[in-house]
């Protein structure tokens, strides 16, 4: 928006305003408030006249004073912000930063530690379960290969006469029914 | 009874699913956080374009032939670093034991950079981020001191991330959050490599492939942000005049050589799970190649996300000059814009120099901003972020850069923890009825409990030392008796005739001369250059002291007698096993060799090993 002499007339309105919230004098007008300065570049100096004495000015403490705690009702009046709406020599109250209870970080590594906790169960798991089996499997295999050997089937290729050499144990429940295999 | 066919004999080694797992884990193996944040630096610093050519000179004389031998090595005599070297010649043992201790101590500190990726990365959540904004000082009036002398970001790392100490001396104390992320860091690299290759292998097909899609993402964005261009003919405008700077070829050979992580024991250690029978001359190249293109293909998002750094700094100085003129003279908004700034200005100093003068406006230079280029943890924990900042969806932008930055180191580690697990597993002091899980856990166990003192207040100053000299000269070393013992000692006939067992066709003309004599001399080139360039300066290293009168500039600090005796050791341990274990080998000899029923056990050749 352009500034023309209605801004002119808000911004007085503002600073006689905050000079009412701030000293409770209820009798600032906006004709208590001077511009001048002016310049293109919207710069002015202003000052404030006491309403209850003539010709003398608000000191600038004061003025500061009250501008600083109505800063934010200026500020939204001009829609602007305190960069855009700069009053010299009056610093802006830093906000605090947002500190949410929890920091957020933990959050995320709680959750990315778990994931992988999670996963380094499973596999550790899985790999017992696997071991578990091929235990059970290699024991299952070693049983039926004694049960083959004592039988003697020529299917797995191994000649008797080295099989004789080995310790194998005889099965006693097979070992009772030599008679009924044809001699070789 | 029938003849059993050409079947390779099952001696229960595990294997690669299939071979594109292979040549992705060397290729994660290779391509680290080395490509993203070395090679943009050294095109930038040494003459843009011109740098491709020593870079590409020493691929071809000393990458790839280098490659290919340790490849060739791990496939044909299928063991780890140590048992492969013990099997060439029991003198050579010592080369397999200081790729061993090499890969040790840098598994060590490397997981130690990918924690700081990992706090970046949950931190990168949080809106805004963390290290766009100062903290505020203790009673609420400014900002704090030390952020707001240096920038927002510079805090973020050295204090809110490192909490560093002013000095390597001091130690400082550990930091809890470090110490979290460090844990979760050796719990990932347990949990992807619990079982060995079983388990990288799938893990593999993420972090090697994941980095690419997002270095594709950054690159068309970089491409669209304002100054990418700049940044782009800054990186690549060759300047033929660095050629002459003996500095820039030794950069490339090195470059070249740390990049293909050559001499670690993790390429040997990976091709020695592969049949016998497998091209590995093409997988060389292949891999080589690679890693090169991805280098390139790295450098181009990094630098235009460096020129849109570097024109929105420049637009702000020109901006803070902009509000002080007008100001001070009064003039109207939007009267003096970025583009006729300077003819404001000359117009201005012409009328009124004096008052010009007071304003004290800091001179904007685009070159100057293009300039500030850094290296290594700067450029991706200070410069980046503070890229990212400036772009819009920062959150977004930030959680993809961290994770494709943790799955680069995380293929790395693969490689490392590869080259350390193998060669144990090979040695008779591990019983076979330990599980591998056991195994992995314990050295994961040991490494994290180690690497707790990188968390310390002062341990960026010993990662950069653990760098500096366990990271390169001892592999320099490694690797001229690797070429040397399999050139002279195995002699480069029988490993011609292995490698075309193994290929089906002998190795050509380029790969003899390279093996026998441009390799190793190379080799001897770069490692004298590398150490008189070390020994010219006395070792300093640069200080974040805040109370220092230059700050926010380092300060440069030399390294007291106690930590440079560190970094000797840090440098010569690997290397003292060579001539240890030769000469124990030959003191065992001329022991023996009074014994007449002594006969000295033959070198294995590749096809006796395997048939």
């Amino acid at each position: 928006y352009a500034w023309d002499a209605n801004e002119e007339y808000l911004f007085k309105a503002m600073v006689a305003f905050a000079m009412r919230r701030y000293s409770s004098k209820s009798t600032t007008q906006i004709s208590n408030v001077l511009l001048c300065n002016v310049t293109d570049r919207v710069s002015f100096w202003f000052v404030v006249t006491d309403p209850s004495k003539n010709v003398t000015t608000v000191p600038g403490s004061e003025v500061e004073a009250a501008i600083r705690m109505n800063r934010n009702r200026i500020n939204s009046a001009f829609l602007l912000s305190d960069k855009t709406l700069q009053f010299l020599k009056i610093t802006s109250t830093l906000s605090p930063p947002v500190e949410p209870s929890t920091p957020v970080w933990l959050i995320v590594f709680g959750v990315v530690l778990c994931l992988i906790v999670a996963g380094i169960f499973f596999l550790v798991f899985a790999g017992i379960q696997q071991r578990k089996k091929k235990n059970k499997e290699s024991t299952e295999r070693e049983n039926l290969e004694e049960k083959d050997e004592v039988t003697g089937t020529v299917e797995n290729g191994i000649p008797c006469e080295v099989l004789d050499l080995k310790a194998g144990h005889i099965n006693g429940v097979f070992a009772a029914d030599d008679e009924r295999f044809t001699s070789l | 009874l029938s003849v059993s066919p050409e079947i390779p004999k099952e001696d229960g080694r595990p294997k690669w699913d299939n071979k594109f797992q292979y040549i992705l884990s060397c290729i994660g193996f290779a391509v680290g956080l080395g490509n993203v944040w070395r090679f943009p630096y050294l095109c930038q610093i040494h003459g843009g374009g011109a740098f491709l050519i020593p870079y590409f000179i020493a691929l071809l004389f000393e990458g790839i032939p280098l490659l290919h031998l340790e490849l060739a090595l791990g496939q044909c005599l299928r063991k780890g670093s140590i048992g492969a070297w013990n099997t060439i010649s029991p003198y050579l043992g010592g080369v397999g034991a200081g790729s061993w201790m090499v890969s040790v101590l840098v598994s060590l500190y490397y997981n130690t950079v990918l924690t700081w990726v990992m706090w970046y990365f949950i931190n990168s959540f949080q809106e805004p981020l963390p290290w766009s904004v100062c903290p505020l000082n203790e009673n609420r009036t400014g900002l704090n001191e030390e952020c707001y002398e240096s920038t927002a970001v510079n805090y973020f790392w050295y204090r809110k991330t490192l909490n560093i100490t002013p000095d390597v001396t001091e130690s400082g104390t550990l930091q809890w959050w470090l110490i979290l992320c460090l844990a979760t860091c050796w719990a990932i690299v347990y949990l992807c490599t619990i079982r060995g290759i079983e388990t990288t292998g799938k893990a593999i097909y993420i972090t090697a492939v994941f980095p690419y899609l997002v270095l594709t993402i950054f690159l068309i964005h970089g491409l669209t942000l304002p100054g990418a261009t700049d940044g782009l003919a800054y990186l690549f405008t060759p300047d033929l005049n660095t050629l002459k700077n003996p500095r820039v070829w030794l950069d490339a050979a090195t470059q070249i050589f740390f990049s293909l992580s050559l001499a670690f024991g993790g390429l040997i250690a990976f091709s020695s799970y592969n049949p016998p029978k497998n091209d590995c001359e093409k997988d060389a190249v292949t891999v080589a190649i690679v890693n090169s293109m991805t280098s390139l293909y790295a450098s181009i998002p990094v630098f235009s996300v460096l020129g849109f750094k570097a024109t929105t700094g420049y637009w702000d100085c020109l901006d803070r000059n902009i509000i002080s003129i007008i100001n001070e003279f009064d003039l109207p908004e939007e009267s003096i814009i970025r583009q006729n700034y300077t003819a404001w200005i000359s117009f201005l100093n012409s009328s009124h120099p004096e008052k010009i003068a007071g304003l004290q406006l800091k001179s904007c230079d685009l070159q100057e901003f293009l300039d500030q280029s850094v290296s290594g943890t700067g450029l991706a924990f200070i410069i980046f972020t503070q890229a990212i900042i400036l772009m819009p969806g920062s959150q977004a932008w930030a959680i993809l850069f961290f994770i494709m930055l943790f799955c680069l180191g995380l293929s790395s580690m693969f490689g490392n923890i590869e080259g350390v697990f193998t060669p144990l597993l090979e040695l008779q002091i591990i019983s076979k009825s330990i599980p591998k899980e056991l195994i992995s856990g314990i050295i994961c166990l040991i490494s994290f409990l180690i690497a707790l003192c990188f968390t310390l207040g002062s341990g960026s100053y010993w990662i950069d030392i653990f760098d500096s000299y366990a990271g390169s000269l001892p592999l320099l070393v490694i690797a001229f008796f690797e070429v040397i013992g399999v050139a002279y000692v195995y002699k480069i006939k029988r490993f011609s005739k292995d490698v075309k067992w193994m290929t089906g066709r002998k190795p050509n003309l380029y790969w003899q001369i390279t093996w026998r004599f441009v390799s190793p001399l190379l080799l001897l080139i770069v490692f004298v250059a590398f150490v008189t360039l070390q020994i010219q300066k006395p070792p300093s290293y640069a200080a974040w002291n805040p109370k220092y009168e230059g700050f926010p500039m380092k300060e440069e600090k030399v390294y007291p007698p106690w930590v440079l005796a560190i970094c000797v050791l840090l440098a010569v341990l690997p290397c003292v096993f060579v001539p240890l274990v030769a000469l124990f080998h030959l003191i065992k000899r001329m022991c023996r060799s009074k014994d007449p029923n002594f006969v000295p056990p033959e070198v294995l050749s590749c096809q006796e090993t395997n048939s």
